[in-house]
């Protein structure tokens, strides 16, 4: 019987084996067409990693969908620098990111947009690091991500950032005077914003009267945290999540009758466009959100339509992130004088340098004036919007 | 002549396993150093070194002992952050990296045989569907401590809190190791190919010497049949919490590898589905099969790296491929083709040799 076994699984292996080569035969073949591709029109390779399965797959496919439009756009212009793209899965796994990133670098990459959320990213970015890559991530937003790693650059705000923006902007608005606090306690997102959030509240001298916690596995029922929330009398709730479980609290809270302030950072940003969610619970929320898809600036509007026509919705912060990373990538490129021949080790150098200068000024979709400090983090403003009909309203 | 039958399978499934470990090393590791394999290969043999060492380690609980454990993962993790602990901790100290990797796998075996030990005597009174639901509470348990866990490090030593990175009162000198949800972060990667398969062999080691030895058979005694086993005097606890507590440590082992092989590692990502992504290397490979567990491991590895040219089909097919095997390697049809093929290779054996194979 064990004998038995033995052999079966050995079939089985087998016959793994087979499909597993044929899997890795079709690659081989678009690989070499894309390096025929590559050598005829001399193209840039940029790389991308995010999870495009899985749970956090909203997230990466918004930010490859809106990465592909600004390679597809300027490609269309027809110029010298030529892009092509690359997206990997990820899965949101630091492990499979690494694989990912070993992918393509057998593929040739040159530029990396490193990893759309943060855990897998922390992993990728020491590896950016000892190879001599130059990455820049759409949206992983810890500071881990850029710490100690000079060509490791973010497009969207570190959460320490956001957490003290948050406090500054409740202060400085007159938003609340008692505050309530729902986090997510098993998210590192949602935990670096708290925790800058309430050091920045001491100074600043708010009043934090509720800390309540919920963890992914409990992200189902809010009632006995807003109740807690709600008997502690606080008047701003200040919601440093993501979208989707901020809908539930947002229902729940109507439910009981219950209408503080909502005060969410950019991980609210989507609330609009999610699925079966009654708009009319978002009136009056108020986020720090860097991208706004109602804005009417000639940008936003001419990227809105061009994600509808390709993704079919409208896109969120993510997909803005990674068309302004590309974009900030293509401009520092021209700048640098940096060509198709130019090895990925001299382009990281060359556009370590472009992106630190001060002359290194980017206008893009999720800001204007966009400057980057050497330790790879972005400068921008954050800008507080405020739900209005079902829109989001500039407050400043 | 049945005790020669017996020792001759014995060493047997001893060459096989032994062997494709070295032979995979010696053809792998001299294109490794001459950078004749691909990134995409190269960076994943130290994971698959590690699956390896999971598979082997839940094939003694699963396979030998005959228990259904679901919180693997949880042993996994904590071996991984002990190790990243102690390997930070002793960074000053011991400046070679493979003695430090050396020192973090066996701390992390310690702590994680340690909380084999502590689980092990409440729920090795549990029988089947009730010691899988203790030991998926386990896991579950291990992960959200973790995930509320700030660990630092400063000259006078550790700081934990359940708090937050403040909290932990460190000096201008010290370091934040774990950071909670965020994990263990910066940690310098010490892991080798080399490191991964001499892990393996020492599993390989414990193991088969564990199961042909008198506490092995004890053990598979109890699996087949409990109360006559100890009708015949087999103390059940000892030798069952034995086998569990190797279990958990060898796993430890394999999580300290595995996070010596990354720059951040979260406790997330030791949950239910990692737990689950190895009781399929095992069930795949065979229960009590160790080779099996061997061969399993490193192919469902790398089917879904392999697939990456699939795009966007690529989870979807290997799930397919999974299903596929599990029915392939159980139906009564596969079954018999398997066998005519079996009497193939036999015909030409002697018979005394074939009759040694059943």
């Amino acid at each position: 019987m064990k004998k038995l076994t033995k052999i079966l699984s050995l079939t089985a292996a087998m016959a793994m084996a087979v499909s597993a080569l044929a899997g890795c035969g079709a690659q081989k073949a678009t690989e070499t067409a894309d390096t025929a591709a590559g050598t005829s029109a001399a193209v840039i390779k940029i790389g991308g990693i995010g999870p495009l399965t899985g749970p956090a797959a909203i997230y990466g496919n918004a930010a490859k969908t809106g990465a592909e439009i600004a390679v597809e756009e300027i490609n269309a212009l027809g110029g010298d620098i030529q892009f092509e793209l690359q997206y990997e899965d990820d899965e949101n796994d630091a492990e499979k990111a690494v694989n990912a990133y070993n992918k393509l670098k057998d593929w040739g990459m040159q530029v990396s947009l490193g990893c759309v959320t943060t855990k897998p990213c922390i992993a990728v970015s020491s590896e950016v690091f000892s190879d001599r890559i130059f990455a820049l991530t759409p949206s992983a937003s810890s500071t881990d991500v850029i710490e100690g790693k000079d060509n490791m650059f973010q497009m969207c705000f570190t959460d320490p950032n956001q957490g003290i923006a948050s406090a500054e902007y409740i202060k400085s608005q007159n938003l609340g005077t008692k505050i309530g606090i729902i986090y997510n306690n098993s998210d590192a997102y949602s935990t670096g914003i708290y925790n800058k959030f309430v050091a920045e509240a001491q100074t600043q001298g708010l009043e934090i009267v509720s800390t309540q916690t919920f963890t992914d596995d409990s992200a189902n029922d809010f009632s006995s945290q807003l109740n807690a929330v709600k008997a502690a009398g606080a008047d701003l709730l200040y919601l440093p999540i993501y979208y989707t479980p901020a809908s539930l609290i947002l229902a729940q809270a109507d439910k009981m009758q219950y209408a503080p302030k909502f005060f969410g950072v950019d991980g609210m940003d989507g609330i609009l466009t999610l699925e079966n969610f009654d708009t009319s619970l978002a009136e009056g929320v108020i986020l720090l959100t860097p991208f706004a898809p109602d804005a009417d600036d000639e940008l936003t509007k001419k990227f809105v339509e061009a994600y509808k026509a390709k993704a079919g919705d409208v896109p969120n912060q993510f997909a803005a992130d990674a068309y302004d990373c590309v974009y900030s990538i293509y401009e520092a490129i021209q700048k640098a004088g940096i060509t198709a021949d130019t090895s990925a080790a001299d382009t990281c150098e060359a556009l370590v340098a472009t992106f630190t200068s001060p002359e290194f000024v980017y206008d893009g979709l999720t800001g204007t004036s966009v400057t980057w400090q050497t330790t790879g983090e972005v400068s921008k403003k954050p800008k507080g919007m405020v739900i209005e009909n079902g829109v989001y309203v500039g407050m400043d | 002549m049945k005790k020669i039958r017996e020792l001759n399978s014995f060493t047997r499934t001893n060459i096989a396993c032994y062997g494709i470990v070295i032979l995979a090393f010696v053809v792998l590791y001299p294109l490794q150093s001459a950078g004749l394999i691909s990134h995409s290969i190269s960076g994943q043999l130290v994971p698959i070194c590690t699956y390896v060492v999971m598979a082997i380690s839940l094939n003694l609980t699963v396979g030998f002992l005959g228990e259904l454990s679901l919180g693997h993962a949880g042993f996994m993790s904590v071996g991984a952050f002990t190790g990243v602990i102690t390997a930070i901790s002793l960074a000053a100290a011991v400046p070679s990296p493979a003695i430090r990797l050396v020192i973090a796998i066996i701390v992390g075996g310690l702590f994680a045989g340690v909380a084999g030990l502590i689980i092990g005597i409440p729920v090795l009174r549990l029988k089947g569907d009730y010691l899988a639901i203790v030991t998926l509470a386990f896991g579950e348990i291990i992960k959200n401590i973790i995930n509320c866990l700030y660990v630092g490090i400063d000259e006078s030593g550790l700081h934990f809190s359940m708090k937050s990175d403040a909290a932990l009162g460190l000096s201008d000198m010290g370091r934040v190791i774990m950071k909670g949800p965020q994990g263990a972060v910066g940690i310098t990667k010490t892991a080798t190919f080399l490191s991964g398969i001499l892990l393996i062999l020492f599993a390989l080691f414990i193991v088969l010497n564990l199961v042909n030895s008198k506490t092995g058979r004890a053990v598979t005694a109890i699996r087949d049949n409990r109360i006559a086993a100890e009708s015949v005097g087999i103390g059940i606890t000892r030798y069952k919490l034995t086998a569990f507590i190797i279990s958990a440590m060898l796993a430890g082992m394999a999580g300290a590898l595995y996070a010596q092989n990354l720059s951040a590692v979260a406790a997330t990502k030791f949950d239910f589905n990692t737990s689950i992504l190895i009781l399929v290397f095992v069930v795949l490979g065979g229960m009590g099969n160790i080779f099996g567990s061997i061969i399993a491991a490193s192919l469902l590895y790398m089917l879904p790296e392999l697939l990456r040219g699939l795009a966007d089909y690529r989870m979807l097919i290997y799930a397919v491929i999974l299903i596929f095997v599990m029915i392939a390697t159980n139906g009564t049809r596969s079954k018999l083709i398997i066998a005519k093929i079996k009497s193939l290779f036999r015909f030409k054996k002697s018979p005394g040799e074939g009759a040694a194979n059943i």
